[in-house]
């Protein structure tokens, strides 16, 4: 699954950047394969995704987020 | 005593970590300041207060050493020494709250070899947020020192005076571990490079290497000079490949892995993080009331500067026309009185009336930043922005442009696709800046009612609102064009950090606000200033000599007492007799006419003269140089509903917008031989020779869109040529805004008449 697939309030583990995203700079801010991100929400019209990893918020296109491969976390 | 020696220190870190706070702390500056990344766009300097000898650099925030917009690279090339020597110090600032990620880039600087203080900043809303930083641990850990701070308190700083003061060693680089396969290979490339391109200083091979590794970019950068090492690397990612090793992200995962130890064993949560900013969140980037706020708060803005700042504008305008009235009292008559009143009171008075609009409009934008809403509204429109081919990320230079089209042309430098950039300052002109709200606020005034729907939405804050909706949708629609036919090329992306809310710091905004206002005044004040002083030479010279006409007309007229002249002359005129009664009065080029009046107490006669007068002054501002400059343009412009005068205004408002008010004034008060007429007056009373008023409704409207549409400032052209390195773009932008202009006007005026509106 990717982290297009999760809903807010959900959290998933990062596992794998596809290699057509450009994952360098998101990388370099923190969003490592093993770091656990959380989608906080949806912008209204439904694209960017607000995320939170490593404690701070991180905003990102749904069609970015379909290119990283998550394991979904129970919370 | 010792001779101090100089020092530059540098200010590193991640955008909006408080790098430009700190820096107005150290140096005694204003440097702008506000809650969203990438406020600082170019690299600024000061000196420490009261130690000149060591001079303070803050630079744009960056989340790496490998640079992937315009403004990052300009924090890169001075750290390393692209432009001009190397600082010796670097004070990396990072935010207490979010350590992991800050000193990603601070273990960069230090393995470049760069004497690195730590000043832990915001460790105020680290503590809101539940986290204790443990110092000394930090200190340990990376072998640099670490001050802790609160830089928008001042907190820490003479702490951190102190420690530059005494720096230290440089710490070791190179602390973590590169995973083992990579590393082994760095020594062979380390050699190939330093045979190809031996300019490169020995500190900064391995980072060349690893990014060159890592980046195409990066090796692309190579291939002209190093064929050799780019050979390498490519059979080295091969390789990689080939043996399941992530080369492309080893130096990030090393660096991380250490880092990530390092805030283990210094950062303790002692309870769980502050929401408040996530519940605002949950409001203002809700599904309906998000976009709903976002229009309501612009158009409450636009409201508010509309009619808050009425009383204020009201008190210029009066202290204007007041000080012009008393230098013309005490100043004998001559012309350098009439250039002083009719020239400079006149036309920088009336620019000056809307500073109170500006000021308030600045001030709202001022809280929108330093809240933290500025950096939402880039995550609201992303999607909107999408749709024309740009990201979120052009969102904040394009509100900027609100203000003024140059800063806004230059915080497109934090667009990481040159492709953006362009297009960002390609359109940001079309965004309505502050210089036009003058023209809106004089014309909306005098031609739009001033009641309300609802009793809260005020049709001239309404029509006022509309000019800015009205360019921002010509912006995405000419973005879109560009983007299709012009910069083609594939979607841009969008990652940006979105900051805390933060409560808006009221002296932060009150000094930014006087700041924009001071520098928007100097600009202006240089180009009106001398715009209305050749403006009035020019409305008043060369002088033209009318006597012998209107002695004729006097003879004519006595002659034939009731003859048609008189009486078409005595109906047009009536309404002016008073007021020109009282100029005729004080006039030397009336002595004549008064002698004929003492001698006619004939009414018919009085109006006569009168009119004569009227003849005689509007032939002077015809036959002055603005008026065949007017003339030559009005074939032009008369599709569009402009007379001379209106053609005269906005040619000069080419230099810059607000000039056409001055010179609109200057045309009115020269030509009114009075001081003191508001000007909202003098373009309701402006009449055709044939008595048709010369501004309607519907002419106002097409000046109006003029103004949105077109590109009538010097500066913004100048500074697009600076950042696009070539006249090309300016030309090209200078010519669609025009050109829109001139289409859109004359849809409107004739679009007006043709549905019957006069
Ligand atoms: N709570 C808190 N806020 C701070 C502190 N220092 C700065 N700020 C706020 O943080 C925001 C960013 O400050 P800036 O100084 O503009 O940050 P910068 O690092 O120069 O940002 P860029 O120029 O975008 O890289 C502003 O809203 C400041 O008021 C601090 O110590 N504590
Ligand atoms: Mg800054």
């Amino acid at each position: 699954m990717t982290l297009q697939d999760l809903q807010p309030g959900e959290s998933g583990k990062i596992l794998e950047f596809e290699s057509s995203v450009r994952s360098e700079r998101l990388m370099e801010m923190g969003m490592l394969p093993g770091v656990i991100v959380k989608v906080v929400r949806f912008a209204p019209l439904g694209d960017p995704i607000d995320l939170r990893v490593q404690g701070y918020h991180l905003s990102i296109r749904r069609d970015q987020a379909a290119k990283i491969h998550v394991s979904k976390c129970e919370s | 005593m010792s001779i101090p020696t100089p020092l530059t220190v540098a200010l590193v870190g991640n955008p909006n970590v408080g790098k430009t706070t700190l820096f107005n702390q150290l140096t005694g500056l204003q440097q702008r300041v506000a809650n969203f990344p990438g406020v600082t766009v170019e690299r600024k300097s000061g000196s420490l207060t009261h130690s000149p000898h060591i001079e303070i650099v803050d630079l744009p925030g960056t989340y790496s050493l490998t640079p992937r917009s315009l403004d990052e690279q300009i924090a890169y090339e001075v750290l390393v020494g692209r432009r001009g020597k190397s600082p010796d110090l670097v004070v990396c600032v990072v935010d207490a709250g979010n350590l992991e990620r800050n000193l990603y880039v601070v273990s960069q600087v230090i393995d470049i070899g760069l004497r690195v203080i730590i000043a832990l900043n915001m460790t105020d809303a680290a503590e809101e947020n539940g986290l204790i930083v443990d110092v000394s641990t930090l200190e340990n850990e990376l072998c640099v020192p670490v001050v802790p701070m609160v830089a928008s308190k001042g907190e820490g700083v003479d702490h951190l005076i102190e420690k530059i003061l005494n720096h230290g060693d440089q710490a070791q680089p190179y602390r973590w571990t590169l995973m083992d396969a990579v590393d082994a290979k760095i020594p062979d490339l380390t050699n190939i490079l330093t045979e190809e391109a031996p300019q490169v200083k020995p500190e900064h091979k391995r980072m060349e290497v690893l990014r060159a590794l890592a980046e195409d970019e990066a090796l692309d950068g190579w291939r002209p000079q190093s064929p050799n090492f780019v050979k390498r690397i490519e059979e080295l990612r091969q390789e990689f490949t080939d043996r399941g090793v992530a080369w492309k992200h080893a130096e990030i995962s090393g660096r991380y892995a250490w880092l990530g130890q390092i805030v283990n064993k210094s950062v303790e949560r002692v309870r769980g993080p502050a929401t408040m900013s996530d519940r605002i969140d949950s409001v203002l980037t809700h599904k309906f009331f998000g976009p709903l706020l976002f229009v309501i708060i612009l158009a409450g803005i636009f409201q508010a500067v509309f009619s808050w700042a009425t009383p204020a504008m009201d008190l210029i305008e009066s202290g204007v026309s007041a000080i012009a009235t008393a230098i013309q009292s005490v100043l004998p008559p001559s012309w350098a009185t009439d250039l002083l009143t009719d020239g400079v009171i006149t036309g920088v008075g009336n620019v000056v009336v809307f500073f109170p609009q500006i000021l308030l409009l600045f001030f709202f934008l001022g809280l929108m930043e330093d809240t933290g809403y500025m950096a939402r509204t880039a995550f609201i429109m992303d999607r909107v922005m999408k749709r024309v081919g740009l990201s979120g990320g052009s969102v904040l230079p394009l509100l900027s442009s609100y203000a003024c089209a140059i800063p806004g042309i230059m915080a497109a430098r934090t667009l990481d696709s040159e492709r953006d950039r362009l297009i960002t300052i390609m359109i940001a002109p079309l965004m309505s800046c502050s210089a036009r709200l003058p023209v809106y606020t004089l014309f909306i005034a005098a031609f739009i009612p001033a009641g309300a729907f609802f009793g809260i939405l005020g049709y001239q804050g309404l029509t006022m609102f509309s000019m800015y909706i009205m360019g921002t949708v010509m912006a995405f629609v000419a973005a879109a064009i560009l983007k299709r036919f012009i910069f083609k090329g594939p979607d841009s992306y969008f990652v940006m950090e979105l900051p805390p809310y933060r409560r808006p710091r009221l002296r932060q905004v009150f000094v930014r606000m006087i700041q924009r206002t001071k520098v928007f005044a100097l600009r202006a004040g240089k180009i009106i200033l001398g715009c209305s002083i050749v403006l009035w030479f020019l409305a008043s010279y060369p002088k033209v000599d009318s006597t012998a006409e209107i002695n004729q007309a006097i003879i004519e007229a006595e002659q034939q007492r009731d003859t048609t002249l008189a009486q078409a002359l005595v109906s047009n005129t009536d309404v002016n007799l008073n007021t020109l009664n009282d100029s005729v009065a004080t006039k030397d080029k009336s002595l004549e006419h008064q002698q004929v009046i003492a001698q006619q107490n004939d009414q018919d006669h009085q109006s006569v003269i009168d009119s004569l007068i009227i003849i005689q002054q509007s032939a002077q501002i015809r036959g002055s140089a603005i008026g065949h400059l007017g003339r030559i343009l009005e074939p032009v412009m008369q599709p569009l509903g402009f007379d001379w005068k209106i053609s005269a205004g906005l040619i000069s408002a080419f230099a810059a917008r607000e000039v056409i008010i001055s010179t609109l004034s200057i045309i009115y008060s020269v030509e009114e031989d009075e001081e003191g007429v508001a000007l909202r007056d003098a373009i309701l009373a402006d009449q055709y020779p044939d008595g048709r008023p010369v501004f309607t409704p519907l002419v106002a409207l097409s000046l109006l869109v003029f103004f949105v549409f077109a590109l009538q400032c010097m500066s913004t052209l100048a500074i697009a040529r600076r950042e696009t390195n070539t006249w090309k773009w300016p030309i090209v932008m200078w010519l669609y805004m025009t050109g829109l202009a001139y289409l859109a006007s004359l849809l409107v005026y004739q679009g007006g008449l043709f549905l019957g509106f006069s």
